[in-house]
């Protein structure tokens, strides 16, 4: 079957570009770019509209094993396909973890529900409690793609130096979370005047900095594939920066609610705005727009955490932390390019391209050869969010309510259709 | 002869004569463990104390058969049980057995370097029977023994050694022996096995094993020394064993008559297929046991003969030893 993209505002992160453009699709792969539409093609119409590369969100949780009721991966592919996230990367952090190859073989075998694809990271250590590292050989063999223990940080310098050394030699990635344990333990604010003056329990944004000063020091020591998942503070930016320079293998993410909402969004005690790590202060939140301007940080995600309503309905310190965000983060992402702080290619460069070049996924990118995995989108189209229209089952999301703009007309994987 | 030292402390001091002398006269050693009567009087008269502050029994009973059969008296101290739970420092237990006149001291160790801080308090000759991760030449000897009687010759070998190379003394005298006797060396295994700055030793450092067997003349298996760890080097038996446990498939990649060593005692099934070990066209094992006990004699009587002429030579300067 052949596809024809036709009068499309192509969107290509690779090369940094914004223009019209057609794309040719067959067997589920893009074969021609600005060629004309061959014989016995389908035709689709953009209008203008843009076609980018389909979003590659690092760091979905899924409620499978343990919290079907949470999300499972019929209801969060549902999500994916109609946010335009063409890729899940799965965290491990489930009930109990993947941290087996029995374990990851039954999360794969229940993925097939998903329309989209569907990528598993492994927990780095076994039951994530930090003490032995996981069957990584095995596991790397298996399909999954990174290694991490999500928010529980191994505090153990030597276990983490093992694992370091032990995924070097497999060429492993570690996918860390730079934080103090100790001193992030019970924060539910960043410290500051509005965690002070509704009494939060809160946590320097010095934290951050501590934690990732860590993990590049074993990093420097064991020569380690890393990738900091969330780097949320200005702070943080000047050692992830010499780290590179000195040749280091190390990237770093960041969620989209920290890049649209600051510590002031929780406003009276909601919990829907309860993050790990906490919303930041603004000029943190400023200098993290720029900085994935700039390309120091290199992957924007969801962090797609579902949480059910009795989670949430606590005391704001008490309440689980993160949102879900398959289906709202590109109308977020998209906040960015309306204010102008970022480019649509700029955009797509740390949502698609740059997270599948980390994981070494052939997707992300529109150019021949790549897989047809595309989202067609407008840009513009205002909307209200109404949280209880989102397909996932559970729907914890900050922005109920907010005033939004894009709307996903067709998300397509492998060249097929998979919403609109 | 031309091995004039006190002391076998390790391979690193040794020079290739030194190494090729031992083992040419280890050769004649094999020959009379042949035969009925194994009696030589290298040693006749001479004390021979086995001190092993690390439990063994391979290594202690060939050095102990090998001092009975060149006539020595031999007596066995097991350290592991004894002063040492006293609290007895390990200088005092030195100046103890000096005071005993043994001419022969056998010495194992946990640490590395207690053996040579033994040897500069004592009055005899010390031979390092390992300590701790530093060295155990009399095993690098045997295993040049078994390769050169095997080979027919221990230069221009391509010699891959496989496993827990940060623990082991053994892979240690071996790459140093092997180095000197001018043999291409490749060490293979688990990144969190392999020493820090490993390339710089002059050896090839490989993570897989099947480029690291390739053309291989001599695979050389080290055994996992769960002893030595103190938990998390590997997350499990089975991914070791899949990735750097020796098997049929993954010997077929070195050359068709590369032989197959294990300094024992082995975990089969953890690092090397039990059919492997067993297998007679391939594997030496058993021939490294038997060279074990001649390349022990070979070198106490040298240090022995070594002693006398000291002795022989203070002696005539006046001087009682």
């Amino acid at each position: 079957m052949i596809l024809h993209f036709d009068n499309a505002r192509l969107i290509d992160p690779e090369a940094g570009s914004d223009m019209p453009g057609r794309l040719t699709v067959r067997d589920g792969r893009i074969i021609a770019r600005d060629a004309d539409s061959p014989e016995g093609a389908e035709i689709i119409d953009c209008a203008g509209r843009c076609l980018a590369p389909g979003i590659v969100d690092w760091g979905v949780k899924v409620g499978e094993p343990g919290e079907r009721h949470k999300e499972s991966y019929a209801s969060a592919g549902r999500a994916a396909a109609a946010g335009g996230v063409t890729s899940m990367v799965i965290r491990p952090d489930t009930m109990p973890p993947v941290d087996s190859p029995e374990s990851l073989d039954f999360v794969v075998k229940r993925a097939a529900d998903a329309p989209v694809r569907v990528r598993h990271m492994s927990a780095l250590t076994k039951a994530r409690e930090g003490r032995e590292m996981v069957e990584m050989a095995f596991l790397q063999d298996a399909g999954a793609v990174a290694f991490t223990d999500g928010v529980r940080v191994v505090s153990d310098t030597r276990v983490l130096t093992r694992c370091m050394t032990y995924a070097r030699g497999l060429d492993a990635l570690i996918v860390g979370h730079p934080q103090e344990p100790v001193l992030s333990r019970g924060a539910a604010a960043t410290k500051g005047k509005f965690a002070s003056l509704y009494g939060i329990p809160d946590v320097s944004p010095l934290a951050e900095l501590m934690g990732l000063q860590r993990d590049l020091a074993l990093v420097e020591m064991t020569r380690a594939r890393y990738h900091a998942d969330q780097i949320t503070t200005a702070a943080a930016l000047p050692p992830l920066r010499r780290a590179r320079a000195a040749g280091m293998d190390v990237t770093a993410g960041i969620s989209i609610h920290h890049l649209t909402l600051n510590e002031f969004d929780v406003g009276d005690y909601r919990t829907f705005f309860r993050f790990t790590p906490p919303l930041r202060a603004e000029d943190d939140r400023l200098a993290m727009v720029q900085a994935v301007a700039d390309g120091e940080i290199d992957v924007i995600a969801s962090f797609h955490t579902p949480q059910d309503e009795e989670s949430k309905r606590l005391p704001f310190a008490e309440a689980a932390p993160g949102a879900v965000g398959l289906q709202t983060l590109l109308p977020a992402a998209l906040r960015l390019y309306h204010q102008g702080g970022l480019t649509l290619p700029q955009l797509f460069r740390a949502m698609s391209f740059n997270p599948a070049q980390r994981l070494g996924l052939d997707e992300g990118r529109v150019a021949v050869g790549a897989p047809a995995d595309l989202v067609l989108f407008d840009p513009d189209t205002p909307f209200i969010m109404d949280r209880f229209k989102l397909e996932s089952k559970s729907k914890n999301t900050p922005f109920d309510e907010a005033r939004m703009q894009g709307k996903v007309i067709g998300t397509w994987v492998g060249g097929a259709r998979v919403f609109g | 002869m031309t091995f004039r030292a006190r002391h076998l402390l390790g391979i690193e001091p040794l020079s290739p004569t030194d190494i090729t002398s031992i083992l040419d006269l280890a050769e004649s050693y094999v020959d009379l463990n042949r035969r009925t009567i194994k009696h030589a009087d290298a040693l006749q008269g001479m004390t021979q104390i086995n001190m092993f502050f690390e439990n063994s029994t391979r290594t202690q009973s060939s050095f102990e058969l090998a001092g009975k059969r060149l006539g020595a008296d031999v007596m066995n101290m097991a350290m592991a049980q004894s002063s040492v739970k006293k609290g007895e420092t390990l200088i005092d237990t030195a100046l103890t057995l000096n005071a005993m006149h043994p001419d022969l001291l056998v010495v194992r160790h946990p640490q590395s370097g207690a053996v040579n801080l033994l040897a500069e308090k004592v009055n005899c000759a010390v031979l390092n029977a390992g300590d701790g991760r530093h060295e155990h030449p009399t095993q690098a000897l045997l295993d040049a023994l078994t390769i050169r009687r095997s080979k027919g010759r221990l230069h221009r070998l391509t010699v891959a050694i496989c496993g827990d190379i940060v623990h082991s003394r053994v892979a240690r005298s071996n790459l140093i022996l092997l180095g000197k006797m001018e043999n291409r060396v490749r060490l293979c295994g688990p990144a969190t096995l392999m020493p820090a700055g490993a390339g710089d030793l002059g050896v090839e450092v490989y993570q897989d094993m099947r480029e690291a067997l390739d053309g291989a003349d001599v695979v050389m298996m080290l055994r996992l020394q769960k002893e030595r760890m103190d938990g998390g080097f590997i997350p499990s038996e089975r991914e070791y064993y899949h990735r750097w446990g020796l098997d049929a498939e993954k010997l077929s990649h070195a050359k068709p008559d590369a032989i197959v060593m294990h300094p024992g005692p082995m975990n089969r099934g953890v690092e090397i297929d039990g059919t492997i070990a067993d297998d007679i066209n391939r594997s030496v094992i058993q021939d490294q046991v038997e060279m074990g006990v001649a390349v022990r004699m070979a070198a106490m009587d040298m240090l022995a003969r070594n002693l006398r002429a000291e002795r022989g030579a203070r002696a005539s300067e006046g001087v009682y030893v």
